[in-house]
């Protein structure tokens, strides 16, 4: 059974449709990139997933054994961060709090796994650093060990690379890559459609309010939608 | 040296000093609790908004006659406080505006009301004290009693303790979620964590600061005692633990000071702690520079 399935989703705001008719899967252990061009609704279908929405229409249903509380999200970054007074191992044992319930301050296991964290994603000499003083790569890096305490099976990516110059792009790609070969499914929304087509297993593609292409990346070179960026990828 | 703490040692020998002194501490150690994250969620005039509220609120207290005005002025500021919360979110008036039309309505109301059905020969000073803190601490103590044990605490007091305590006590249990959610709603609604539940937490405690604040430093100098020791605190520390604490010594110590400023040359109590949370924060903005200057 797939641990995600989102069955013939409308998304959309203030009564107008973005797009419709949204079908597809993600089984355990896949990389799905989703791309597509600005406002097609690629942040609105993360948010849906992780019910911070409500779709117009369809449905998202959590199979396999995967709770709502076990997606962890690595969101764009907001105007509250950029100057917010909080060290990198605050923010990273924040991600432990949906396991506290009502018990008001961390445990030893959760304090624990913050630690760990870090030290997969290489940030724990900066642990005490403050937050707003670091590059965006290692904002990136905290905020994703923030996501890997909130859930172990799946993460969900909105433009990990958004803003980063060439390299921290590339060290974080291939952190995310890592992360996925250890078993931890991903789900990324990314402009950059090399690295998409480089790192995924499967690509859905959605524009014009439709489904342009879903399935794996190998018949996305081969399709129709994979052509308009094979070819200069002028649609940004 | 010796005049001033003798002068000090006379006043602290009347109970209604030692009480505004507790007060005060309280008052100051609650509000700046909320500061940090207050400033961080850009709802800094919310603050202001409410403060002109919860003046409105009094001037209808003070008109219907009310001996303990808490019981109709804390209400009405928290109502306020969630509406005002909401109508951030999704509503046609945007937030800023619905913040600035709510508190010059309630400001203007408040003074007509006062204007029309106060019985005080002092309508002035009746107003001024409502805007700016009570001119000296002495009116902190309003004649009602509540009887502990065999000690007549006075009622305002008792009330300011009782509220501040509970302040403290819910921002300590709830500490790491508020972090969460001021860091990133998103992402803690997402991992299932009801921020809207904590933001409607944060609205009762802000709108419940407010009107204990009120009775120290009036309505139009409470933002000045959430804010400052927030921003003083930031400007020098770097985790988000370390400025909150910081800004709780900063406001207790500014508040301290104030209130034995205020005694010894007779300034009114607010303006006296405000003005000093000020210089604290110059103090706080030059430490800064210096430190960031010396790690280049």
């Amino acid at each position: 059974m797939p641990q995600l399935t989102c069955k013939n989703l409308t998304l959309g705001y203030e009564g107008k449709t973005v797009i419709s008719g949204l079908t597809f899967t993600v089984n355990a252990g896949d990389y799905l990139c989703i791309v597509g061009e600005n406002g097609s609704g690629k942040s609105t279908l993360m948010k849906t997933i992780l019910k911070l929405k409500t779709p117009m229409s369809g449905q998202v249903i959590l199979g396999d054994g995967l709770t709502s509380s076990e997606i962890g999200y690595l969101p764009q970054q907001t105007v509250v961060q950029k100057d917010f007074p909080a060290s990198v191992r605050e923010v990273v044992r924040s991600g432990c709090l949906n396991r506290c319930g009502f018990r008001p301050y961390y445990n030893k296991a959760e304090k624990q796994m913050a630690e760990e964290n870090m030290e997969k994603l290489g940030i724990e000499q900066i642990a005490k650093h403050c937050y707003r003083e670091l590059s965006g790569g290692q904002q990136q890096r905290t905020l994703l060990a923030r996501a890997l305490c909130a859930a172990g099976k799946i993460i969900l990516l909105d433009e990990p690379a958004a803003g980063l110059d060439p390299k921290a792009a590339v060290d974080m790609y291939a952190l995310i890559e890592k992360l996925n070969a250890e078993g931890i499914t991903i789900v990324m929304i990314s402009h950059d459609i090399d690295a998409a087509v480089k790192y995924a297993t499967h690509i859905l593609h959605i524009g014009a309010q439709k489904v342009l292409f879903s399935g794996t990346t190998k018949d996305y070179v081969q399709s129709e939608a994979g052509h308009i960026y094979a070819s200069g990828g002028s649609q940004k | 040296m010796t005049e001033i703490i003798e002068k000090l040692i006379l006043y602290f020998q009347y109970p209604f000093v030692r009480y505004a002194l507790i007060v005060g501490i309280l008052i100051a150690l609650c509000s700046s609790l909320l500061g940090v994250t207050l400033v961080l969620k850009r709802f800094s005039f919310i603050g202001d908004g409410l403060s002109h509220v919860a003046f409105g609120a009094t001037a209808i207290a003070v008109a219907m006659n009310l001996t303990n005005n808490f019981i109709l002025v804390l209400p009405v500021t928290i109502i306020s406080a969630i509406l005002l919360l909401r109508t951030g979110q999704n509503t046609k008036i945007k937030g800023d505006a619905a913040i600035a039309m709510i508190s010059v309505g309630a400001l203007a109301v408040g003074y007509l009301i006062m204007n029309m059905f106060a019985k005080s020969a002092n309508l002035a000073g009746d107003v001024c004290t409502t805007l700016f803190g009570a001119m000296a601490i002495l009116t902190l103590d309003d004649g009602t009693r509540i009887w502990i044990g065999e000690y007549p605490i006075p009622m305002k007091v008792f009330m300011c303790a009782v509220l501040s305590l509970l302040v403290i006590a819910v921002f300590m249990i709830f500490y790491h979620k508020i972090f969460a959610v001021t860091f990133d709603e998103d992402f803690s609604t997402a991992t299932g964590i009801r921020a809207s539940v904590y933001n409607l937490m944060l609205a009762v405690i802000i709108a419940v600061v407010i009107v204990l604040a009120m009775t120290l430093v009036g309505a139009l100098l409470i933002s000045a005692l959430v804010i400052f020791p927030a921003l003083s605190a930031m400007r020098v520390f770097k985790n988000f633990k370390a400025v909150t604490i910081c800004s709780v010594i900063v406001s207790v110590v500014c508040a301290v000071f104030g209130i034995f400023l205020s005694i010894l040359v007779a300034t009114p109590v607010g303006s006296t702690i405000v003005v000093v949370n000020i210089i604290g924060f110059l103090i706080f903005s030059f430490a800064g520079f210096v430190r960031r200057g010396f790690s280049g």
